[in-house]
């Protein structure tokens, strides 16, 4: 038997799993709905089992019809239900985006908060295995700059589980996103009981004096080589912040951190321009630009869709070269 | 709609041989696939249509090269029937340089557009509104050429397939959507989670003429097609034409398939497209045996000097990524 607040191993899917598993059982009007998720038990397998624990009434296979799967999971949180919904794909949340942006988003703000709407929408993220243009997608940054959601994209199994749980018990929409070369990563994860990461929160994942990685989801981890990298061959001690959410975000911890190393790259997979990193480097300017001691370094992709073929799909990523390569270019 | 309008003549022998040859390159260029990408030579996702040729080749059979098609994520076939390059389809799934998408598209995006294949596509239904949109320009430019797209039975669930029905009827498009109705969207069975039996029984609900046919006899589909056809070309508006196949391979390479059983994958095994039409020509004439030997080893021919081909092309330069992302 497991004991309270213990940790084990676990991969990120089953971290997810887990969550859904904890929160179904604790609260009975938490469900699930998706395409290929209840029989198949999802692609990446994150839903193995549930609906044998839960049945097919809270554990439900839609049809391919993404924008009904998003309104009827509107519908059913502002009526007394707390739906998840599985993307499938991040990319295909564009099939649903009036769904998202102009009813998910904006009835708080339209109906003067007469309801609360504890939606979660899980989308899978990011490149992996020359996936192509229309399944590789890290497309965040549309939902950060839509005011009313909240957005998270964890990047370890336990933050996978604790802001699964946290998105399930806030009262208002989430947008989850979970990337799809993650799934297989393996970490410690606590067990039940243990309270829920708090969305808007980041995570110190290594201390260093010299500079602040800001990152978040797989890029992450990318980051943690690329300090490793720096410390080991070239004695720069570089902190990683995992953001973890993206909005709220949490800009204290940077500050606090930026107040102390003076030297700032963000990195993300996502496309440069218009991605988090720019909302993050002009709150820098704004409130410690005098603590500044080199312009504010960012990474991210290129601007062009993902290309299918390796070499191609490889050259648009975020590598742990780039960013020790961006830190050494910074003086 | 009426099947037997004889509006073009019935297909002579000669041309239900190339019907079988067509079907032929398609089943061993996607078994070539299947071999390949399990031998992990080939990166990214692969959905085969094996089990679903005779749609493929018997739709394409009544188009002109410079008619249009739409495709979906499962777009091998469409693309060989409608005439692409073997070769350069191959060197796309590797991801190389010659690939007709130049390494950029991979297997869910081939396209060519020299002959008038405009693409598959990752995102379920997105090919049906392209598709009317390219009957609109046709209309536009006052050519008679018509565009046809091919959609799944799950795709018909999605709200492109409605509105792309309707804005065809309304501004009465020479646009054919055919329906590959292969039972099952990935892991769902298409009875589970689409409420009518006959995705056809819909066009009626937008006044499009409709038509359910064996999908698995390619003279069928090509009967079917070709009078959609001749009703486009002739400015009489859409149709749909509904296809009752069956993939005989998993959702993509690598699906466990554990949604369906046996027996149901033995009763369409018997009723493969390939067999049934080959069991037709030799019934009629014997004698054709040697020419379908022939053509036999004419595929085996093209498909090896393919892989050849895309074997030994060059991967894209890393530096070249950014190339055809932005028309400026
Ligand atoms: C908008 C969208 N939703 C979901 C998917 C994931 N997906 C890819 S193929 C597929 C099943 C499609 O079924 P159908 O239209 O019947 O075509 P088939 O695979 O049977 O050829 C699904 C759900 C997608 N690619 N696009
Ligand atoms: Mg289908």
């Amino acid at each position: 038997m497991d004991t309270i607040g213990a940790e084990r191993e676990l991969t990120y899917a089953e971290a997810t799993r887990e969550a859904m598993q904890e929160e179904m059982r604790r609260d009975p009007t938490v469900w699930l709905l998706g395409e290929d998720i209840a029989l198949q038990g999802g692609i990446f397998g994150q839903f193995q089992h549930l609906p044998q624990e839960f049945g097919f009434e809270r554990v439900v296979d839609t049809p391919i019809s993404e924008a009904a799967i998003v309104a009827a999971a509107v519908g059913a949180a502002l009526t007394g239900t707390r739906p998840v919904v599985d993307i499938h794909f991040a990319d295909f949340l564009t099939c649903a985006m009036d769904e998202v942006i102009n009813q998910a988003a904006k009835i708080s703000l339209m109906f003067g908060g007469q309801a609360r709407l504890p939606l979660v929408i899980r989308a899978p993220s990011g490149m992996v295995r020359s996936a192509a243009a229309q399944h590789s997608q890290s497309p965040e940054a549309w939902f950060v700059h839509t005011p009313g959601l909240k957005v998270v994209a964890p990047s370890t199994p336990a933050d996978a589980k604790g802001l699964l749980q946290a998105a399930i018990r806030d009262d208002g929409p989430v947008i989850y996103f979970e990337h799809k070369a993650l799934y297989t990563l393996r970490g410690p994860v606590p067990t039940a009981d243990v309270e829920p990461i708090p969305i808007g929160r980041a995570a110190v994942r290594r201390k260093g004096r010299d500079v602040t990685i800001i990152s978040y989801s797989r890029t992450v981890h990318d980051a943690m080589a690329a300090a490793e990298a720096l410390q080991s061959a070239h004695a720069i001690g570089a902190e990683v912040i995992d953001l973890r959410s993206l909005w709220p975000w949490d800009s204290e911890t940077v500050l606090r951190s930026v107040r102390k190393t003076h030297r700032v790259l963000i990195a993300h997979e996502a496309p440069r321009v218009g991605g988090f990193g720019g909302e993050v480097a002009a709150t820098l300017v704004e409130e410690a630009f005098d603590y500044l001691d080199a312009p504010i370094v960012r990474l991210g992709a290129p601007h062009t869709p993902i290309p299918f073929s390796p070499p191609l799909e490889q050259q648009v990523r975020v590598t742990a070269a780039q960013i020790v390569a961006a830190v050494r270019a910074m003086g | 709609m009426a099947t037997g309008g004889d509006l073009l003549p019935p297909l002579a022998p000669v041309a239900r041989i190339t019907l079988w040859h067509t079907m032929l390159r398609i089943r061993r260029f996607e078994e070539t696939v299947e071999r390949l990408f399990l031998a992990g030579e080939l990166p990214g996702f692969v959905h085969l249509c094996i089990g679903q040729e005779a749609t493929a080749a018997g739709a394409c059979a009544a188009l002109r090269i410079d008619d249009y098609i739409t495709s979906t994520h499962r777009g091998h076939g469409h693309t060989l029937a409608k005439g692409a390059d073997p070769a350069r389809m191959m060197a796309e799934l590797f991801g190389k340089a010659t690939g007709v998408c130049r390494g950029r598209g991979g297997s869910m995006h081939i396209a060519d557009f020299s002959v008038g294949m405009l693409g598959a596509n990752g995102i379920v239904a997105g090919g049906l509104g392209l598709a009317a949109g390219a009957a609109m320009s046709i209309k536009l430019r006052g050519t008679a050429q018509v565009a046809l797209a091919f959609f799944g039975d799950g795709a018909a669930n999605r709200g492109p397939f409605h509105e792309s029905l309707n804005w065809a009827a309304v501004y009465r498009l020479p646009v054919i959507f055919l329906c590959e109705h292969n039972q099952y969207a990935s892991t769902t069975s298409a009875r589970s989670l689409t409420a009518v039996e006959d995705i056809a029984d819909r066009a009626v609900a937008y006044a499009i003429p409709s038509v359910v046919v064996d999908g698995n006899d390619a003279e069928a589909v090509y009967e079917a097609t070709r009078v959609a056809v001749e009703r486009a070309r002739s400015g009489e508006g859409p149709s749909l034409v509904e296809c009752k196949t069956y993939r005989l391979r998993g959702h993509y390479v690598g699906d466990p398939t554990t949604y369906r059983d046996r027996e149901e994958l033995e009763r369409w095994r018997a009723r493969d497209p390939l067999l049934l039409l080959e069991y037709r020509l030799l019934q009629e004439d014997p004698t054709r045996a040697e020419e379908l030997q022939r053509l036999r080893a004419a595929v085996e021919a093209e498909l090896e000097a393919a892989v050849a081909f895309a074997r030994t092309s060059p991967l894209p330069e890393a530096a070249s990524a950014l190339e055809y992302a932005f028309i400026g």
